[in-house]
């Protein structure tokens, strides 16, 4: 039992719900009790879904629980199959469901209706979102997807997109364009607007693209190993991202395909002097494994920013964290606890955070600017105007992502030099960026917070810790918001290491020089 | 003004029961406001991931503070043996109360899974009250989607604390139902103009403010959904004060009404007092009523609020309500506003999803109150819609609330008639 208040993700079943979601002529059946609907408003709610997720629930009551839920079950399957006449079904059990134990796969069967019936296996006390989107999908595959004859064009399918994904319509709409300026036609795109019988010529493609690997990557290694297609292992986030992906392609058609480049401004912009306020700006990335890995590399390659912690809350794909943030030096914060996360960037003190609507949320209550790169989602992600993260408009809409929540240049000097001044001071905020200033001086600190800061005043008083001077306090207060932490803790390190027990204004400037970047 | 309440209106109407999909929270979203009304209170919740996703996806943006609500989850383990999962349960709440010394309740809920493993929380409630008393004070009650739907959440809430509650010979009012402070206040100002000393509201609003509960204890339900309430309170020997529920203008005047009757005020007295507020609130509804006037209105079923705003929305802003669904209809409770809704409407209880989506398509109503879930579907099928969750997450009762109301309802129509896209 563990103890939680927030979740970055749902059960499983909201993962099936994703891809059935997503599809179309797929029904989902699922085994539920009353309430477990709640699910279908993340779809019509966040997302301005204009039509019901295609799941039946079946609604059992505590009073059936003695009788015959396994009826309810085959009436309701029963039910949706002639009212929404879908290719293909997928039956499955919610969390309270897989206790009661009614094989809904087994059940469904039973009832000899004459399309598919795809029995998914979810455990829900084990197993989260992610994982039961992509078992869905590849469950899905392996039932659908017959051999086929290749398509006589070069052609490929797009794996990955899902309702509910961060930013995965234009996502597609973007990487469909490259393709087809690569000369490649895309077979199937799936789950997001496919149809089963589109999975079904699945293997008409001659390789797939592995859009998110959260999803599609079992679906595409059983693709590979059965059909004999192979898949793409980059994702094209971000500049290099994109190039490496388009070079992997020439690779898997065994010859150079020609990208064009002439829509990519980011390059220009991270290259012109306007830009070089953003040379080693602290940030601290967290996300789903996939978005936290590729914003770690164009804040490290392409906007110079330093990446100081780096984190995904999907343990699936923690090898792949691991390995990229050996490459950054840092620690890497492999979690689903938020609380864990939101001390690992108290303790990290970054200037922004690239994170999910948690740590938008975290931002706000420590007063460091966010900007959202993955899910978990909000309806602010879905925004109308055409906004991929992917691609080479992707690069750009990231760019523009990056440094809306950071202070500009000048702004920044002036903040620095003028920092007395009554309106325009360290509380004031980005000037462009009216309701959200920071104001973690105003609002009560989380209890958590309390703790660790408490820990460190702890810390602070043991026995030979160096204590400030007042004047040297009040010079540290004439050093922005957003470092103060920063060289505070640098400062007492310094004292200490050279055994100074009083720091005063001497002390704060040689620490200064000898952290000097 | 002394209406007697005979059966008239709907009172006699059939109710069309259905049974089969719901699309309708379970008894676990009452958390949300419930947390907030009870500032010393923390709910947590024993169930699964599904359980947590539904409070946060149900409370639509995260709550900035710390809630005082949470979930433990169930994992493999804690399935695999019932001794574990109490031994879970108790570190838990040890590491919780040890966080978080403001909390003086605290409310183990029950869930789906922990209703179908047996977890037996009122064992644990009685082990950790004396572990953890008296500073803390631990109740349970089931919010689970197979015992409860939605605003039965609050009701199985304070019908487990009923029981907590002090004897008291007293004489007294009490208001029950969570009210918005707001509407509280005002409320609670209404009966002391109207000379009714003792006045008190459960839930209070903390721990120590828990009034006594006894046979001079007279009470009047705020809120439709509080069935169990209304018995466990009648079985400490109160008496219920039976009233149309204080929405609209006339809603409010019965109800206060009906316990200025019990309590012996005289009707002069009552006019004085609220003469000038019914006047404000047939003023201020009026003017919203322009844009209700004649409209059809169709309720899925959602928080059994359907039936009194029914009656307000055909009675004081004269629309037409072609199908009032309810998740249960408590006939005795309801009585007084069934009485009082104009006979037309299909009534219905309970919910087949898919059916009653053929109904209203029929239908075609000039507006449709369901939930979030059904809200854009029905939109893009053109037909405008009104959101329920947000009539039980707004303050709409009272004579100053009256508007308001109205206005939740108008807000869509003038939309549409303003939009030129």
């Amino acid at each position: 039992m563990k103890l939680s208040i927030w979740t970055y993700e749902g059960p499983p079943h909201v993962g099936a719900m994703r891809i059935a979601t997503a599809m179309k002529g797929l029904h989902y059946v699922l085994h539920a009790p009353q309430g477990d609907t709640y699910a279908d408003l993340l779809f019509t709610m966040i997302e301005r879904r204009d039509h019901r997720p295609p799941v039946t629930y079946t609604t059992f009551q505590a009073r059936d629980l003695g009788s015959d839920t396994a009826t309810i079950f085959k009436d309701a399957c029963r039910e949706a199959y002639e009212r929404f006449k879908p290719q293909a079904l997928i039956v499955g059990a919610s969390c309270t469901a897989e206790l009661i134990q009614d094989d809904p796969g087994g059940l469904a069967a039973a009832l000899d209706l004459s399309v598919p019936v795809i029995p998914l296996e979810l455990p829900s006390y084990q197993r989260k979102e992610n994982w039961g989107a992509g078992e869905t999908f590849y469950q899905i595959v392996r039932h659908l997807a017959g051999p086929m004859e290749r398509t006589p064009e070069l052609s490929c399918n797009i794996l990955g997109p899902t309702a509910l994904g961060f930013r995965n319509r234009d996502d597609v709409t973007e990487i469909t364009r490259i393709l087809e300026a690569l000369g490649i036609s895309v077979n199937v795109c799936a789950p997001l607007g496919a149809e089963p019988k589109d999975i079904a010529r699945l293997a008409a493609a001659h390789f797939n693209v592995v859009l998110y690997p959260e999803i599609a990557d079992d679906a595409a290694r059983w693709l590979e190993r059965t059909y004999g297609q192979p898949r793409t292992k980059i994702v094209p986030m971000g500049v290099g991202a994109t190039r490496d992906f388009v070079a992997e392609i020439s690779t898997i058609v065994g010859r150079t395909v020609l990208t064009d480049e002439s829509g990519l401004r980011l390059p220009w912009w991270s290259r012109s002097v306007d830009s070089t306020y953003l040379t080693g700006k602290r940030v601290f990335i967290f996300g789903d494994a996939t978005h936290a890995v590729a914003a770690a590399r164009i804040s490290a390659q392409e906007m110079g920013f330093e990446v100081v912690g780096l984190g995904c809350y999907n343990r699936e794909f923690a090898r792949d964290l691991r390995t990229a943030a050996k490459e950054y030096g840092v620690e890497p914060l492999i979690t689903d606890d938020y609380l864990v996360v939101e001390e690992a960037i108290a303790a990290a003190q970054p200037e922004m955070i690239l994170g999910t609507q948690m740590e938008r949320h975290m931002g706000k209550r420590l007063g460091v600017p966010c900007a959202v790169i993955s899910a978990p989602v909000h309806v602010q992600d879905y925004p109308a105007r055409y906004s991929p993260v992917m691609g080479w408009e992707g690069a750009n809409v990231l760019f523009d992502t990056l440094i809306h929540p950071l202070v500009m240049g000048l702004e920044e000097h002036l903040l620095t030099m003028f920092r007395d001044d009554f309106e325009f001071h360290d509380h004031a905020g980005p000037s462009h960026l009216g309701g959200h200033a920071p104001t973690s001086q105003h609002e009560p600190v989380p209890v958590e917070q309390q703790a660790v800061n408490a820990a460190n005043t702890a810390a602070a008083n043991v026995e030979g810790a160096p204590s400030w001077h007042p004047d040297a306090e009040k010079e540290l207060r004439k050093i922005p918001f957003f470092v103060r932490g920063k060289a505070r803790r640098n400062t007492e390190k310094f004292a200490a290491e050279q055994g100074r027990a009083v720091i005063d204004v001497e002390t704060l400037y040689d620490a200064k020089a000898h952290f000097a970047r | 003004m002394n209406r007697p309440f005979k059966p008239e209106g709907c009172a006699q109407a059939p109710i069309l029961k259905e049974r089969g999909q719901r699309e309708v929270f379970c008894g676990l979203t009452g958390i949300i406001w419930l947390h907030r009304k009870m500032q010393d209170a923390f709910f947590l919740v024993v169930g699964s991931r599904t359980c947590a996703h539904l409070l946060q996806s149900a409370a639509g943006v995260m709550i900035f503070a710390e809630p005082r609500f949470g979930t433990a989850i169930m994992e493999e383990k804690d399935l695999a043996g019932l001794t574990d999962a109490n031994d879970e349960l108790d570190r838990e709440v040890e590491r919780l109360l040890a966080r978080r010394p403001d909390i003086r309740q605290l409310f183990l809920v029950g869930s789906c899974p922990s209703e179908v493993i047996k977890l037996d929380l009122s064992r644990a409630a009685e082990r950790l009250s004396e572990r953890h008393a008296p500073h803390v004070r631990v109740l349970n009650y089931s919010g689970s989607g197979i015992e409860t739907t939605f605003t039965e959440g609050e009701d199985a809430c304070l019908a487990a604390m009923v029981p907590s509650h002090p004897e008291t010979e007293a004489s007294q009012l009490l208001i029950v139902g969570a009210l918005p402070d707001v509407v509280e206040d005002q409320f609670l100002r209404l009966f002391r103009d109207l000379g009714i000393e003792s006045v008190h509201c459960l839930p209070a609003r903390r721990r120590d403010g828990t009034p006594g509960i006894g046979a001079n204890t007279r009470y009047l339900l705020a809120q439709p959904f509080l069935n169990e309430t209304a018995k466990a309170l009648d079985r400490r020997g109160a008496q219920r004060i039976a009233a149309p529920f204080p929405f609209g203008e006339e809603g409010t005047t019965e109800w206060l009404h009906a316990a200025s009757q019990a309590f012996g005020v005289s009707d002069s007295r009552f006019a004085s007092v609220t003469d000038a507020p019914r006047a404000r609130a047939r003023a201020a509804v009026a003017r919203v009523a322009e844009t209700l006037n004649d409209k059809s209105i169709f309720f899925f079923p959602d928080s059994q609020l359907e039936i009194p705003l029914a009656r307000f929305l055909a009675r004081e802003c004269g629309m037409r309500p072609v199908e009032v669904g309810a998740p249960y209809i408590h006939g005795e409770i309801m009585a007084p506003d069934l009485g009082l809704l104009p006979i037309g409407p299909v009534l219905s209880e309970g919910q087949d999803v898919d059916l009653q989506l053929d109904r209203c398509r029929a239908q075609r109503p000039d507006l449709t109150v369901c939930g979030l879930g059904l809200a854009n579907p029905l939109e893009a099928e053109g037909l405008r819609t009104k959101w329920a969750i947000e009539l039980v997450f707004s303050p709409v009762h009272g004579y100053e609330q009256a508007a308001d109301l109205a206005e939740l309802f108008a807000r869509p129509l003038r939309r549409t008639e303003r939009l030129a896209v």
